[in-house]
């Protein structure tokens, strides 16, 4: 399975693929994760790809995503092209407009507004959507993205980012 | 873990105690985990002005008994040529990982590339060997720094990991060895009372500043005792001949590359780096419909594997060489086969895919 984390620099993006890898290794599997970024420290177009695979992973380069999250609207436009048939979409609600032809039926959320109105806290906005990510793809268990994001949160944010990954799961089973 | 993390690692567990360097991307993070774990491990980490007193700075601390490393991208790379010829000419050991980007200048500075594969051989003037080793996972990462320390102590010469911007910013799996006693460490050898430190021995022992002996290095011409001598035609010429032959004459001891499937091979794919690894998919693919593909990855870049290449001739109709350049070692094979070799090029800071490298080997072979 392959899913690609895409948006502007300062929203997590990186941060996913590295706490969903990790969830991943954390459940025996092979993982491999690549990062590509702006010059910009924040603002510019970043996205972050995952393979998660029981067997040893050759590619780099996607050339077919299962899965698309995205967080802006020019890392929508720019690839959902690379999405395949029948793959999935999620995307944050406020910040994405989907083109209304597209074949593919989004899953929403506003993990932003989540993360703000509830935790207070904008940035993570990336915690909650990896929740919502866990509920509807199932990559690898609850349990293990739980350990990951609270070994990657900073120090004295482990609560409240799995407070927002459990708010970001909850939505996820909702619309799933 | 990040591959540049792995490598900064690698040289820990090398003995690697200074680093010298200048922040660039995609090579930032070597230096930030060593500025880390170096000073806890009474090792020195020192953040240089540039590229060119980085590597004076790990130049010097190896003169006073260091094993010393230096890291940086394509332009920093650019401004070390002149202290790696200095290296060679006073055969300083030392190990310079380039975590290659897209250029030429500052190109795109946050993608990646393989076009330093020719600057790694050439890029500093006069008449050199080269050693480079070219990781393709994160594993060999680790692997290949510590094989880049013991080379260079082995040969008493510059080494260079040539990484690239998609495997240093790759982020895969890591497994190290159970203990230190695991990691095998060439030794420094260290010249006795009567020996030459720039002569005698092909490769000759070292003398250290700060201990017994008076030792004079110089990047002009010299002697075996290490005096200047630039006027006189047979001490540059017995000189550079060494330096060359030192390397030139142990090429299968240096020489490493990883094949698969040659034995039935009627086509073959040679590649290194970020390019290996859609290339061993594309390889897995085209067998997987019958064709006879084999699947030669170089892990020494330099010096260049000519045997293993020219055993190539004889059996393939063609090899494919999958590259992040436009070609820079699809010529240098060119130079030791006369069967048809097809470069398989891509540039601009997206990796090569299994399928943009296998489209053109079915295109021959299944038409």
């Amino acid at each position: 399975m392959n899913i690609r984390f895409c948006g502007f620099g300062g929203q997590g993006i990186i941060l996913s693929g590295y706490i969903l890898g990790n969830a991943a290794i954390g459940e025996k599997l092979q993982a491999l994760q690549t990062q590509s970024y702006g010059s910009e420290s924040r603002g510019g177009a970043c996205k972050s790809d995952v393979i998660i695979s029981e067997q040893a992973i050759h590619e780099i380069e996607i050339e077919q995503l299962d899965v698309l999250v995205a967080f802006s609207q020019p890392a929508y436009d720019k690839y959902i092209g690379d999405l395949r048939p029948q793959g999935i979409l999620i995307i944050e609600d406020d910040l994405v407009v989907p083109d209304p032809d597209s074949p593919f039926t989004p899953y929403r959320i506003k993990a932003t507004d989540i993360a703000y109105k509830q935790f207070g806290r904008k940035i993570m906005a990336n915690s909650v959507l990896l929740g919502f990510v866990t509920a509807i793809v199932k990559p690898v268990s609850r349990a293990a993205m739980e350990t990951a994001v609270a070994a990657t949160a900073p120090q004295g944010t482990a609560e409240a980012n799995l407070g927002a990954f459990a708010a970001g799961f909850q939505a996820g089973c909702e619309s799933a | 873990m990040l591959g540049d993390e792995a490598a900064a690692h690698g040289a820990l567990w090398a003995g690697c105690n200074f680093f010298g360097g200048y922040p660039i991307t995609p090579a930032s993070e070597i230096a930030e985990v060593l500025a880390r774990l170096l000073p806890r491990m009474n090792g020195f980490y020192v953040q240089m002005e540039d590229e060119i007193a980085s590597l004076g700075a790990v130049l010097g601390a190896v003169w006073s008994g260091a094993r010393g490393m230096t890291a940086t991208s394509g332009p920093g790379f650019s401004l070390m040529q002149e202290h790696i010829g200095y290296a060679i000419m006073t055969e300083t050991p030392c190990v310079i990982v380039d975590v290659q980007r897209s250029g030429p200048s500052t190109g795109q500075a946050t993608k990646a590339a393989q076009g330093d594969v020719m600057q790694a051989r050439w890029g500093t003037h006069g008449d050199h060997e080269m050693i480079a080793l070219a990781p393709s996972s994160v594993q060999e990462c680790f692997d290949l720094t510590i094989d880049c320390f013991n080379l260079a102590e082995r040969f008493r010469q510059p080494v260079i990991l040539l990484m690239d911007g998609e495997i240093g910013h790759l982020r895969e799996n890591l497994t190290f060895p159970d203990d230190t006693a695991a990691v095998a460490r060439q030794e420094r050898a260290l010249a006795g009372p009567d020996e030459q430190p720039f002569g005698g021995a092909e490769v000759p022992p070292m003398i250290q500043f700060g201990y017994n002996r008076y030792v004079h290095v110089s990047g002009s011409t010299h002697k075996p005792d290490g005096m200047r001598d630039v006027s006189t035609q047979s001490v540059h010429d017995q000189l550079v001949r060494r330096l060359v032959s030192k390397i030139d004459s142990r090429r299968e001891e240096i020489t490493r590359v990883e094949s698969r499937w040659l034995e039935d091979a009627e086509a073959v794919v040679v590649c290194y780096g970020a390019s290996a690894r859609p290339s061993l998919g594309a390889v897995l693919a085209a067998r997987e419909q019958g064709l006879k593909v084999g699947y030669l990855r170089l892990i020494t870049i330099w010096p260049f594997p000519r045997a293993e290449i020219k055993a190539l001739n004889e059996q393939v109709a063609t090899i494919y060489v999958p590259e992040m350049n436009l070609g820079q070692i699809s010529r240098e094979i060119e130079r030791f086969v006369s069967c048809p070799v097809e470069s398989i090029s891509k540039i601009g800071g997206v990796s090569l895919t299994i399928q943009e490298i296998l489209e053109p080997i079915l295109k021959k072979l299944k038409p």
